[in-house]
């Protein structure tokens, strides 16, 4: 894109947001109504019951105020149930990092080698298509109940959605290999060995990158709802306590911050996928 | 009457027909007698007292016995028989070695889990030389799967969670036990705000009910109270299972009519202006029991020094968050980001009982939630009638033997048990339910005496 069009662009982005900050002031302002309840009663209940309305949605300021408040100070550890959006966000992307490697030391290799096979691919093939529509989180009970242990299930419900992606790409590219190479090599009787790793995965590789992208996406949405559920810690954990205090403003900070980090996580696989692209 | 009473007094009554005490003025007095300085005698209390309820399953057998013999003989004569200052002291100063000083707790950030939660910032663990990390969980199921999981070694549940729990139902039947109830009261009905002049349950057909949890006292409160006014709970009305935190939220979104939940929510939705308060449970069955403080009985048995501070930890907490001039001081303590999560002022109407109640009205209610830990077996009998009613057990129960397994009534069994004693049948009271009354002696005429049920 020329240099012009990507200034168009970047003025283009500003203005909707701009646009978009400004709808949301104007939905939100608060309507200053008379007090209609009595000086007692209007220190017992909210400023928005006070005024005879239900409590309004935050202003765009509010959700800056509390963002600059939990990004000053994002690290505090007040005891178990009470840490900083920081360390919150390590506990989640640990998780998902776990997971998700655990996901690619199974899912590489065993696309690997369904790749490789009709027979097997075709074998394999109904319980894969069986197993990945499955939401993530109805696994969460049962990783409960067998594995024994919320940390492990946390990681194991990312380790399951973000199995399958991986292993499908990987077995679509290793099948789809040019023909044409695999005869050079068969030719050249290179052992099978040198073959997966210097034709085959080259090869293959973008496609299984691919497969690493959506997984890391995947795996990051499901990690909010998981942490939801089981508590403790993590990014999750932060949004359903804030839900639990009701607090609109802090909930909106951390959707924001889920955004970004999904962002960078997504940006950081877009690279590799760039490294390893080639042209025929 | 409370648990902390003194049993060798021959005029105050181990059984009341009404919720905790005989009457109202000792009621009253009753809250002022505890203070942290007498928590030994507290504690003696209880030990004796359940000793005494074991002994004289009759009350007013016990009181003849006090009258004829006066107080110092009746001690004397007891222990006798019964080493109490054995007892008194196993279960006072924890003489054994604590096999496991590190534990966690579970807890749901209500205002029900006041004594569990309290004990952390408050010291009553420390005393006990316990270090407890108290945790924040998300739903009763998590609470649940994570205590059979054993990440937990106790934990803040719904009373009637252990009784299932040991029925198996709903989950893989495993021997729980609920050594102390947490709260009594403290629940309410809040309705949405549009219902305001729609206060009479007979034309709530077709409303929208959340209740915490399947097997809590929430929703057979809910049911009892709806049955009563005529609506059948399954047939008329939707009860669905909506945790604490998303209720007020579903509240304003109009997805719900109402709801039955523990504090704070309730106060929380007025505090919001969502919704008002339609009634507290202290004004469906006074004195009723809400959460309980659960272990499993593997616990209880691999661990007796340690579950005994535990509990004596929990007493102690309960005894001194049930005094009214504490209660602002447990409010700061309990409402932060680390607890409840919720505005002070919030938690301090819940626990004050001086609160508006949405409406625009002040109403001051001082026993809208109080403390008391002792697990009556009523209780349990009661929530066995309920289970039964509502068709979440199947068949015929055996009440008395399921009460007593779960709700301990007071470690005295225990205790007698290892002194080489047969624990003699457990403590039982009637109580008074929207003017009915239940005799846990009789369960299943009490089950076939209501007209809307599903067994």
């Amino acid at each position: 894109m020329p240099a012009r069009d990507s200034l168009r662009s970047l003025v283009l982005s500003v203005l909707i947001l701009v646009v978009l900050l400004l709808a949301w002031h104007i939905a939100t302002i608060p309507t200053t109504g008379a007090q209609v309840v009595d000086e007692e009663y209007a220190k017992l209940v909210g400023a928005q019951a006070a005024t005879g309305q239900k409590s309004a949605f935050p202003t765009p300021l509010d959700v800056g105020k509390k963002l600059v408040e939990q990004l000053s100070d994002p690290f505090y550890d007040r005891g178990p149930n009470d840490k900083g959006i920081g360390i919150q966000l390590a506990w989640s992307i640990s998780r998902v990092g776990l997971g998700f490697l655990l996901a690619a030391v199974v899912a590489i290799p065993l696309g690997f080698v369904i790749g490789m096979s009709r027979v097997v691919f075709k074998a394999l093939d109904p319980f894969i298509q069986v197993l990945k529509p499955i939401s993530p989180l109805a696994w969460m009970p049962l990783a409960l109940f067998t594995l024994k242990d919320s940390n492990i299930s946390a990681i194991f419900v990312i380790f399951i959605c973000s199995v399958w992606p991986m292993l499908i790409n990987t077995a679509f590219g290793v099948a789809s290999v040019r023909k044409e190479w695999m005869d050079v090599s068969r030719t050249l009787e290179v052992n099978p060995l040198r073959k997966a790793f210097l034709v085959v995965l080259p090869a293959a590789a973008p496609t299984i990158m691919t497969g690493m992208r959506i997984s890391i996406g995947i795996a990051w949405l499901v990690i909010v709802a998981a942490e939801m559920l089981v508590g403790g810690t993590g990014i999750g954990y932060f949004v359903w306590n804030e839900w639990n205090n009701l607090s609109i403003a802090n909930i909106l900070v951390a959707v924001f911050l889920i955004g970004v980090i999904g962002m960078m996580l997504d940006m950081m696989f877009a690279r590799l996928q760039k490294a390893v692209t080639y042209r025929d | 009457m409370s648990i902390f009473s003194n049993p060798f007094d021959s005029n105050i009554r181990l059984r009341c027909s009404c919720g905790q005490h005989a009457s109202e003025a000792e009621h009253q007095a009753e809250k002022g007698r505890f203070s942290d300085k007498n928590h030994e005698s507290l504690v003696n209390n209880v030990v004796e007292q359940g000793v005494m309820r074991a002994l004289f399953p009759s009350d007013t057998m016990r009181r003849r016995f006090l009258k004829a013999v006066g107080a110092p003989t009746a001690i004397a004569a007891v222990s006798s028989i019964f080493p109490m200052a054995l007892a008194r002291e196993a279960f006072a100063q924890g003489t054994g070695q604590l096999e496991k000083p590190n534990l966690k707790v579970g807890f749901i950030p209500i205002t029900c889990a006041t004594p569990i939660i309290m004990a952390d910032p408050m010291g009553f663990y420390k005393k006990q030389g316990l270090n407890v990390e108290v945790v924040k969980t998300a739903g009763w199921a998590v609470i649940r799967d994570k205590t059979l999981n054993k990440e937990y070694d106790a934990a803040h549940m719904l009373s009637p969670m252990p009784i299932a729990l040991t029925l198996g139902v709903g989950s893989t039947a495993t021997p729980y036990t609920a050594p102390a109830i947490e709260n009594i009261n403290g629940q309410a009905i809040t309705l949405a705000m549009k219902h305001k002049n729609n206060r009479d349950p007979k034309n709530w057909k077709g409303f929208k009910f959340a209740v915490p949890f399947e097997y809590s006292m929430h929703n057979y409160l809910l049911r009892y109270y709806l049955a009563e006014h005529g609506i059948d709970p399954d047939r008329d009305v939707q009860i669905r299972v909506v945790p604490p935190p998303e209720m007020v939220a579903n509240l304003r979104a109009d997805n719900l009519d109402g709801f039955l939940a523990p504090d704070p929510v309730n106060q929380r939705a007025v505090y919001d202006g969502v919704g008002f308060i339609h009634l507290l449970s202290r004004d469906l069955w006074d004195g009723h029991p809400c959460c309980a403080f659960a272990a499993s009985k593997e616990f209880i048995t691999a661990n007796p020094n340690t579950y005994g501070a535990l509990l004596r930890a929990i007493v102690h907490a309960t005894a001194y968050a049930q005094k009214p001039e504490n209660r602002k001081e447990i409010a700061a303590a309990i409402a932060t980001p680390n607890y409840l999560n919720q505005p002070v002022t919030v938690v301090e109407q819940v626990l004050t009982g001086t609160y508006a109640d949405g409406l625009g009205g002040v109403k001051k209610v001082p026993d809208r939630i109080g403390f008391d830990p002792f697990p009556w077996e009523s209780f349990a009998v009661w929530i066995l009638t309920q289970m039964q009613r509502w068709g979440q057990i199947k068949g015929s129960v055996d009440y008395q033997k399921i009460a007593n397994d779960v709700f301990l009534a007071t470690d005295a069994k225990r205790l007698m048990a290892e002194a080489g004693m047969t624990p003699p049948t457990a403590s039982t009271k009637t109580f008074v339910m929207m003017g009915k009354t239940f005799d846990p002696s009789a369960p299943q005429a009490y089950l076939d005496s209501f007209k809307i049920k599903r067994s």
